[in-house]
């Protein structure tokens, strides 16, 4: 037997998978393809105070073993996922995630005590990283101050687990992460996309209706490993990553860099049972290298 | 209805013209219901291919536990799917989608452009019991863009048009004579500017329509919303899970 489950400073998951917010859908989606029961966790779609339609079509372009994505935070508001949303996860016998969005404190403030009460969601991902919204969302998480002043505040009226998730698009992602660290954050996910661009040379024209975009899947993963393994260096609460994940190596080398457990995000769309494959995968990994726990693995990344 | 991901091998592929081509794929075990105007998500295991690539279903057999695709090699996805053989395997996501509604009706017409006639086989066929008199309205740039019309023989009455006037009527589908009838209902799907053109007559003249839209996608299963389209009311809706088929006066266009 090996133990799979992991405690991420108190958030108790029964394996190290989640499925990534925005690509995760409210989890039921996922019904017809595999048991959602059987993930570490979910993060859900990326909720805001109020409802946004999201930015125009089209939204997404393919890229290199990629695709960027400019959907904009689209949701219906914290208080439609309350009222509708809400009840059908209670059915679910995974760590649900609420990944909170903002464009000012006081709406981050606003929607975290809301989320404060929603007894079936013990943590949320704060998301300080879109950067597909034209105001705030990665103004915060591009600098210091912003992220310290976003995660203290929330961090107030917020007493559950608090995951901040972290932008790549900053010049030190590790001050960023020392910063939410003492600000009172539980644990950090990262990385959100990569600000990126598409352009279709026969039109003359972006791709994408916002000119810009986030960007995923393995194109930028080592942006991503490289990332997890200098902030696991320099904090010391957990860490979540993900970045191009796509199948169980890529997520032994992430808990090797130094992550206690992985989201899966653009693969789903590739092959929507991938995370459950990754579960099965990384248990067969440790069993063939003798190992009972999956703590042996993270962060030991033989450097010498 | 379940959705599905599976390994589905090729039975027949069937060369239509130098770009375009029919798959047909078999499926053993459970062969879920199939609507027509849904749609499946297929991987193509090219390496420079990375998302899955969508096509309507064109037909369906449940008996056969067969479904086939009409697929325009267009890039590298599709040139890839081109170059399969028969018994090669496909990892194939379906169905998906809501499909067109089939209700008795007296005289409906089929509008597609393009490829966007590869649903309107399949909707014909299921359309036969229901409809005492269906046409069908294709329209291309020449006669040599014509596709497949004769498999409606004795389901559909068939109209053309051509750009160049080398078959059927002068000019786009949107200027046939055939619109001059009076149809209970239009089924169409085809690309943006013909559906849009057809939405806007159907809407008009307060004929009730239903279109089925081909907008890029990630997913296909309703969790990206990167396929979205902009309804009335100013909401963005999924054309993959919502759609792709919608009834022309609930979107913005
Ligand atoms: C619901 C739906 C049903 C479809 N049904 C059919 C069908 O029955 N038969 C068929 O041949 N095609 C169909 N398409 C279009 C088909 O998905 C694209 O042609 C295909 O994805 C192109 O892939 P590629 O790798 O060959 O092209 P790429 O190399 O990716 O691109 C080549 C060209 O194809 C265009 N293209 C890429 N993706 C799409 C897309 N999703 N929709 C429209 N154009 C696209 C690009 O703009 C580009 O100009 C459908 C699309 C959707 C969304
Ligand atoms: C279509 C799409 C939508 C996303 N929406 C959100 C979101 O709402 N909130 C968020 O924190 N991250 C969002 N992300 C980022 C992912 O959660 C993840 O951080 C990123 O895609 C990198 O992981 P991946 O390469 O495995 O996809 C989105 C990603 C994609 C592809
Ligand atoms: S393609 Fe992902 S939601 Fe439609």
């Amino acid at each position: 037997m090996v133990n799979l489950a992991i405690n991420l400073n108190g958030l108790i998951l029964k394996n190290p998978v989640i499925l990534a917010s925005g690509t995760a859908g409210y989890g039921y989606e996922y019904d017809d393809f595999i048991d959602v029961n059987q993930l570490g966790g979910v993060s859900v779609k990326g909720t805001t105070l109020h409802n946004r339609a999201g930015n125009a079509y089209p939204r997404m372009a393919e890229t290199p073993k990629g695709m960027l994505n400019a959907v904009g935070l689209q949701n219906k508001g914290i208080d439609y996922f309350i009222e509708n949303i809400y009840p059908r996860l209670q059915e679910y016998d995974t760590t649900m995630i609420l990944n909170a969005s903002g464009s000012t404190i006081d709406d981050y403030v606003a929607l975290c005590e809301k989320a404060n009460e929603l007894e079936h969601i013990p943590a949320i991902e704060l998301n300080v990283s879109c950067p597909n919204v034209k105001e705030g969302g990665m103004a915060f998480g591009v600098s210091c101050a912003g992220v310290s002043e976003v995660v203290k505040e929330v961090r107030k009226v917020y007493h559950k687990h608090l995951m901040v998730k972290l932008s790549p698009n900053v010049t030190d992602i590790v001050e960023i992460a020392k910063a939410a660290e003492a600000e009172g954050a539980d644990s950090l996910s990262l990385i959100n996309t990569l600000l990126g661009m598409a352009i279709n040379a026969e039109t003359q024209r972006p791709v994408l209706s916002t000119i810009t975009g986030g960007l995923s899947g393995p194109a930028i993963k080592p942006v991503a490993l490289r990332m997890v393994w200098q902030v696991s260096n320099a904090v010391n609460i957990p860490i979540v990553g993900m970045g191009g994940i796509m199948n169980t190596t890529d997520a032994i080398e992430f808990f090797l860099a130094g992550a206690s457990a992985i989201q899966i995000g653009t693969a789903n769309f590739i092959n929507p049972q991938v995370s459950i494959e990754i579960i099965n995968g990384i248990e067969d990994y440790l069993k063939k290298y003798n190992y009972t726990d999956i703590q042996q693995i993270i962060g030991k990344l033989k450097t010498t | 209805m379940t959705k599905t991901v599976a390994k589905l091998s090729i039975s027949e592929h069937k060369r239509v013209n130098d770009d375009h081509f029919i798959l047909t794929l078999k499926k053993d075990g459970v062969f879920p219901e199939i609507k027509p105007g849904q749609f499946v998500n297929v991987l193509v295991e090219d390496t420079d291919v990375f998302l899955r690539r969508p096509f309507s279903i064109h037909d369906a057999d449940t008996k056969q536990q067969s479904f086939s695709l009409l697929i325009k090699a267009v890039g590298k996805g599709t040139k890839s799917l081109q170059s399969k053989k028969v018994g090669d395997t496909l990892d194939v996501l379906f169905p998906l989608g809501n499909g067109y509604s089939l209700q008795e009706n007296n005289k409906v017409l089929l509008v597609g452009g393009g490829f966007g006639i590869a649903p309107l086989y399949y909707l014909a066929k299921q359309l036969k019991d229901k409809v005492e008199d269906i046409h069908l309205l294709v329209g291309a740039r020449s006669a040599k863009h014509i596709l497949l019309t004769e498999k409606f023989d004795g389901l559909a009455t068939v109209h053309i048009t051509t750009e160049d006037e080398s078959l059927g009527e002068k000019g786009y589908v949107t200027n046939h004579s055939i619109l001059e009838d009076d149809f209970d209902k239009i089924y169409t799907c085809g690309p943006h500017p013909m559906t849009k053109a057809l939405a806007l007559y159907a809407l008009n003249r307060e004929i009730s329509c239903e279109v089925s839209l081909e907008n890029m996608m990630a997913c296909g299963y309703g969790v990206c919303l990167c396929c979205v389209a902009e309804t009335k009311t100013h909401e963005n809706v999924t054309t993959c899970l919502q759609g792709p088929v919608f009834n022309a006066k609930e979107l913005q266009w």
